[in-house]
């Protein structure tokens, strides 16, 4: 099996979706003929040709209004915005219109659109290449919101993506493209190639949307995470000396409950870690289900670690990003409580 | 069933790609000094075949010719060689910083000085820039502070942005420039709105406002276009068509079916479109919208015909998308040049002098560099405090940012 890093995990799985069906196309600023500035594109168009993956002008809401023109109509375009941080212009068609086609024409018009974005920080990309806006469309009905931490996960969640009939909303943790970056800054990442996790399968697979994976199974405290965060969950729980078992949420939209139910009902303590800003987090929606679902075996307040209520600061990318430093704290806290 | 092709899609793609010889056969120049100057009162529409010719002033020999040419004194016209020459030694200094580790990121304007220099010198000081990143020349020309520019790119414990923004997103409202933003565009309808402001109180003051051919195709440009058009508001409209945008030619932004300048057409505002690395020219069209907008008369669009003669940016590598020697082949040349070749014409500079306002530029950017690193460079030497990070959110901290910030321990 190839060893694929996650941008070639990504790549592999537009390459098998153009290679299969007609009606999937991908576009969006410098993605054809370059490739995409992260290389997610990278060949497809002399590959697929040029009506398959091309080029966009610089105007997102552009983007995503015609991809979801080219929804109507019976494709499943994919799009790309260059960053997250850039979605902005498209938030409209977004949250007003793609996200709501099928409600409000009774299912008569669907808007079956992939929007791929670079998201996170860890890169010293400042405030405008660094955001985490993911709890901006969680709370936008009729939008699934994805986030794969491993490369196998990442190709076969964006296939699920693509063949599914609703819009949704792929975010990608730019800062763990190349290796699994686990928050411990001062250290070299190691390459994907070295983790099991980037076997990937040539072929077409698919990672079910809405499904949760247990990372590492432990009894002392639940963490739930998601993109980089996982990686950063993984090594505060191995340094803390706990046993710990991670969530990785994988899709948060819709959520898989059960998962997180069955794990916070075994070890009493949960942990919730977010690179975005607190107020009003994904964290936020984590802590109001699990004290729903769990008040009774609960043995301490759920923690949240998350980025600080304040945009990206370029100098200070480690006193925002919320480390392992912080992650094991929380975590002897949540033993404590 | 009529006899009919069926459908396809057109994708526009350039003429040239890596290993192409550089073709620029399709671009249409007119001669300089060939484009009529309207007055300044003229109406958009009997002015409108400006938004397809080109003004330009400078001729191939450095002559000066025609009436677009503002006749500057030669001291003049050596300052701002001067600061071409400054904004050029100081964005090759920067651009060596990043690639020595010293920044995380940085962006130059090689081959677009003029457009941002010249613009400079035609406005007057208080007037409002709301610019892109790629006119670093406006503060140069302003006459900011080199160092300052410095601690900002090394966001060291004398940024004045304190470590905030990343490397070259100025801000200095002392300077009438106005904070970067990171998403394009944005910039354009506000000044706009700055510009609405000032004529709602009466001011005389006008704004300016810079974007890119790529940047066009945001919602915001035409939120500008119109609204400076309905309100007659006191800006100029300026579009930078360096014909790329990363890795997108100006086609691709709609640069082939119709000039950028002719954007402004459909909204009623005079459009102009200007050879963009003749100092001369660019200096004409500025003043001729500068004099509009000051007499009320309203907003200017003008397109400045460039050439990103380098990579977008320090994280790019234009020869995966171009011809590597485009931008020598480029038929407007390059903007120092082109003001040097004319000073030497008229008889008002000589090479030698050039080179040795060279090696000055260089070594004030040596100098000024000198005391940044000095200070620190990003993550090393003295950085900005991170008590500082929670301030400025809010006028006043709120108690959960007071709360955040005592968690973090500072
Ligand atoms: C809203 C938004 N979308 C995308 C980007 C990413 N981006 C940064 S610069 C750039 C190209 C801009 O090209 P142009 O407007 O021609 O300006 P130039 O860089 O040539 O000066 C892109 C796509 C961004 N910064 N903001
Ligand atoms: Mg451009």
């Amino acid at each position: 099996m190839p060893t694929m890093n996650m941008i070639q995990a990504l790549n592999s799985a537009l390459d098998v979706m153009l290679t299969k069906d007609p009606n999937v196309l991908t576009f969006g600023e410098d993605v054809g003929y370059f490739g995409g500035v992260f290389r997610v594109t990278d060949g497809l168009q002399k590959k697929h040709g040029l009506t398959r993956c091309f080029d966009t002008p610089i105007g997102e809401a552009g983007i995503v209004a015609t991809a979801i023109g080219m929804g109507a109509y019976g494709l499943r375009p994919v799009v790309e915005i260059q960053f997250a941080d850039y979605i902005y212009p498209a938030y409209d068609q977004i949250v007003s219109e793609a996200a709501r086609l099928r409600y409000r024409s009774a299912g008569d018009f669907t808007a079956p659109l992939v929007i791929r974005t670079p998201y996170g920080g860890g890169i010293f990309g400042g405030q405008t290449h660094s955001q985490s806006p993911e709890a901006l469309f969680t709370h936008v009905a009729g939008l699934k919101t994805v986030i794969p931490s491993t490369p196998y996960d990442a190709k076969g969640l964006l296939i699920s993506a693509i063949e599914d009939d609703d819009p949704v909303l792929f975010l990608e943790p730019k800062r763990i493209y190349n290796g699994p970056f686990d928050g411990y800054h001062d250290r070299p990442v190691s390459p994907w190639n070295k983790f099991a996790a980037s076997d990937v399968p040539e072929g077409h697979y698919t990672v079910p949307l809405g499904k949760a994976a247990v990372v590492r199974e432990g009894s002392d405290v639940t963490v739930l995470a998601y993109g980089t965060m996982v990686h950063v969950a993984l090594a505060s729980v191995a340094d803390s000396g706990l046993d710990g078992e991670v969530i990785d949420l994988r899709t948060l939209v819709p959520l898989d409950i059960e998962t997180i139910v069955t794990s916070v009902k075994k070890t009493g303590r949960c942990v919730i870690v977010h690179e975005a800003t607190h107020t009003s987090g994904f964290g936020a929606e984590l802590s109001a289900t699990v004290q729903e679902n769990c008040f009774h075996n609960l043995e301490a307040p759920i923690e949240r670690v998350t980025g600080w209520d304040t945009p990206y600061p370029h100098a200070f990318e480690w006193q925002y990003f919320p480390g392992p430093g912080r992650v094991i704290e929380a975590l002897k806290r949540a033993m404590e409580g | 069933m009529k006899n009919r092709a069926r459908l396809s899609l057109r994708v526009p793609a350039p003429p040239t790609r890596p290993g192409d010889a550089p073709d620029f056969s399709g671009v249409k120049l007119s001669g300089a000094g060939d484009v009529e100057r309207p007055d300044i009162d003229a109406s958009p529409r009997d002015m409108s075949e400006l938004a397809f010719k080109l003004i330009r002033v400078l001729d191939d020999k450095g002559q000066a010719l025609g009436a677009w040419n503002p006749k500057l004194d030669p001291e003049t016209l050596r300052r701002a060689l001067r600061h071409m020459l400054l904004t050029r030694a100081y964005d090759d200094r920067m651009y060596r910083a990043q690639r020595q580790g010293k920044t995380s990121f940085y962006m130059k304007c090689t081959g677009e000085e003029a457009v941002a220099i010249a613009a400079a010198y035609a406005m007057d000081r208080d007037d409002m820039c709301f610019p892109s990143y790629r006119q670093q020349g406006l503060l140069i020309a302003r006459g900011y502070p080199l160092v300052q520019m410095m601690n900002q790119v090394y966001s060291n414990a004398r940024d004045p942005l304190k470590g905030r923004q990343l490397p070259i997103m100025y801000s200095s409202k002392e300077h009438g420039f106005f904070t970067i933003s990171g998403n394009l565009g944005t910039q354009f309808p506000q000044a706009v709105g700055w510009a609405m402001a000032s004529a709602y109180k009466g001011d005389d003051r006008i704004a300016a406002s810079w974007v890119g051919d790529g940047t066009t195709a945001e919602g915001d440009f035409h939120h500008a276009c119109n609204f400076a058009s309905v309100y007659r508001a006191p800006v100029i409209l300026n579009v930078v068509n360096n014909q790329w945008a990363i890795s997108s030619f100006a086609g691709i932004a709609g640069g082939n079916e119709s000039t950028f300048a002719s954007r402004g057409i459909g909204y009623g505002l005079p459009a102009l479109r200007v050879d963009g690395n003749d100092f001369l020219a660019v200096y004409a069209a500025t003043q001729w919208a500068a004099e509009r907008a000051r007499s009320n008369l309203g907003a200017t669009l003008i397109e400045h015909y460039t050439y990103r003669a380098e990579g977008h940016s320090t994280s790019d590598d234009p020869s995966r998308y171009r011809p590597s020697d485009d931008a020598k082949a480029w038929p407007l040349g390059d903007p120092i040049e082109r003001l040097k070749v004319h000073l030497i014409a008229i008889g008002e500079w000589s090479e030698d002098q050039q080179q040795a306002a060279h090696a000055e530029a260089v070594e004030q950017v040596k100098v000024a560099n000198k005391e940044a690193e000095a200070v620190g460079t990003l993550g090393h030497g003295e950085l900005p405090s991170i008590k500082t990070m929670f301030e400025d959110v809010f006028k006043d901290m709120p108690e959960h940012l007071r709360r955040q910030r005592q968690q973090m321990g500072v």
